[in-house]
Parts: C-alpha cells; sequence; structure tokens
C-alpha cells in the first residue's frame, strides 16, 4: 500500500437508538406485570367467589344498569384518549388538552360512580369484612379503581406539562405512556364486569 | 403521508389512526352491549349458555382493545412487545385456571367444617 494517509475509520452502527422506543417498551413491560397483579387478585376473587359466609351472593347485591353505566364511562373515555393521542400525532396541542380533559371527566365519573356503589355496599352490611366473596369482589374492583384514580392524578399532571412545554418530544412520549396505561385499564375492566358482575348475577 | 412527522427519537411504537380508534370503539360497544343485554334482559333460556357467550365476547372484547388502542402487533418494537403480551397472557392463564383448578379440589377433598359437622359420624 502507497497511500500513507490512515484509512477513514468507520463506524458501524451495531445498536438502535433507544431514545423513545426502549421507554415505550420498558412502560409495556410494567403493565405485563400490572396485568399479572390483577391476574393473581382475578384468581383470589374466583377461588373465593362462592364464599358467600352465610352474607348476600352476587345477585342480591350488583346493580347491573349502574355497571352499565361505568362500563359506558371507562369506555367513552377510551374512545376520547384515543382522540387525544391522533390530537397530540397531529401536533395540535390545543385538541390534545381539550380531549384529555374530556377523558378525565368520563373517568372521574367512573370513580364517583364506583364509590357511590361501594358506599351503598358498605351501608347495607356488604362490606369487605362481611365474606371471602365480597373480600375479593373490594379488593379486585377497588385495586382498579385506584389505577383509574391514580390515571386522572397522571391526566392532571400531563395537563400541567402540556401546559408548560407544548408537545414537545418528551410530552409526546409521556402521553404515549399514560395511553398505554389509560386502555390497559379498559382492558381489566372487560375482565371485571364479565367475570365478576354478569356472571355473578346468573349465578 | 401530507406532511413529514419529525421525530427526534427512534419511535417505533405504532400510533393509531381515527379510523382504527373509531372502529375499535364501535366494536368495543356492541361488544359490551351484547353481554349486558344477554344477562339483563335474560335472552338465552339456558344459563350456560349465556355464560359460555359471555365470556366469549369478553375475549373477543379483548384482542379487539389490544390491537386497536393498545396497538400490539407483531412489528411493535421489533417484536418485543407481542412477545411479552403473549408471555404475559400464559402466565395470566396459568395464574388463574391453576388457582381455581388446586382450590376447587381443595375444597372438595377437605373435612366437612361448619354445618357440615352435623353430618359427621
Amino acid at each position: 500500500m502507497t497511500d500513507t494517509t490512515a484509512e477513514k475509520p468507520i463506524f458501524y452502527q451495531l445498536e438502535e437508538e433507544h431514545a423513545a422506543g426502549a421507554t415505550g417498551l420498558g412502560f409495556w413491560i410494567y403493565l405485563m406485570s400490572d396485568a399479572l397483579i390483577f391476574a393473581t387478585l382475578f384468581a383470589t376473587y374466583g377461588v373465593l367467589s362462592t364464599s358467600y359466609a352465610g352474607g348476600p351472593a352476587p345477585r342480591q347485591i350488583f346493580e347491573l344498569p349502574l355497571v352499565a353505566v361505568n362500563t359506558a364511562m371507562l369506555l367513552l373515555s377510551s374512545i376520547t384518549f384515543g382522540m387525544a393521542s391522533i390530537a397530540a400525532d397531529e401536533d395540535r396541542a390545543g385538541a390534545t388538552r381539550l380531549w384529555l380533559i374530556v377523558t378525565a371527566l368520563f373517568g372521574a365519573a367512573f370513580v364517583g360512580i364506583e364509590l357511590y356503589e361501594f358506599s351503598t355496599l358498605i351501608a347495607e352490611g356488604a362490606g369487605p369484612q362481611r365474606s371471602g366473596f365480597l373480600s375479593g369482589f373490594f379488593a379486585l374492583v377497588g385495586t382498579h379503581g385506584l389505577h383509574v384514580l391514580s390515571g386522572l392524578v397522571w391526566i392532571a399532571v400531563m395537563l400541567a406539562q402540556l401546559g408548560q412545554r407544548g408537545l414537545i418530544a418528551e410530552n409526546k412520549r409521556r402521553l404515549m405512556c399514560l395511553g398505554m396505561f389509560w386502555h390497559l385499564l379498559d382492558v381489566v375492566w372487560i375482565g371485571v364486569f364479565t367475570f365478576v358482575y354478569l356472571l355473578g348475577v346468573l349465578r | 403521508m401530507s406532511k413529514p412527522h419529525l421525530h427526534a427519537h427512534a419511535d417505533t411504537h405504532p400510533h393509531g389512526t381515527r379510523r382504527g380508534y373509531l372502529l375499535g370503539f364501535a366494536a368495543s360497544a356492541l361488544l359490551t352491549a351484547v353481554p349486558f343485554w344477554l344477562v339483563m334482559a335474560g335472552v338465552l333460556a339456558d344459563v350456560q349458555a349465556t355464560a359460555i357467550a359471555v365470556i366469549a365476547l369478553a375475549f373477543v372484547q379483548i384482542v379487539v382493545h389490544t390491537v386497536c388502542f393498545l396497538h400490539v402487533n407483531a412489528r411493535a418494537e421489533g417484536g418485543w412487545t407481542l412477545l411479552t403480551t403473549i408471555f404475559t397472557v400464559v402466565i395470566v392463564a396459568i395464574v388463574i385456571a391453576g388457582s381455581l383448578w388446586i382450590m376447587y379440589h381443595l375444597n372438595t377433598n377437605m373435612m366437612p367444617m361448619g354445618d357440615g359437622m352435623t353430618d359427621m359420624p
């Protein structure tokens, strides 16, 4: 070789850029671990679901019209969050915040109805300490309700962040995670209204 | 695409389209309304048939939500999202089915207690 100048170094990019891609996957794995928490609570409820201890059975205490309204609230909040995600993709910050507020209102209605249901049950003497069935019920449905409440807090924080910085890349990433969290809670609720309420009333 | 999206990051999580969300919502609303109607109106005379229908509709609805709202597919995150989802579904099935199975047999094989005491010799 007569060429004395050093060869131009060649860099190979062996790894992918893990900026937000890793966040999405990492958050997804957290959500899957959260799904496992709900799996154990579903299993607990399933095992205890006929242990009435002489107390009330599902048919006597569950009010399906109320549950149907509650389910509708959560379902509507899912589609309004979808609209917020789309508005964010289209870089419309105002629309994103508006849809998030609508989502939070539906979520708050859900939590409100659930608290009303819980307080009615406890007033009737069907509190979590009444029987194994009711312990399992309050543990499962209550944990889901707490998750929705956390989601509401997160939406409030997200609205503040959007107000301060607008739709910057970081906020879009946060919104994506919040969206996955919110939609997963809806998936868990499908299990709750099917296996706890509908099948409970059928039993 | 009408305008270029300037993503400063390697965002491989798929985004939904308005059409996808609305289709998912329509399917989801139907898949919620039908089981409530089946149970509340007592459409099917057979309780077991109603239960099977309600459970089947729930599973379909979970898949609809996972695909349309959570955007789980084979391409997201190079397939890792789908892989972790399948793994979780397997663990969830083992935890729930295993618990019910074991505890059912435990209950069946238990010594009768409480009210059952009177049946004992």
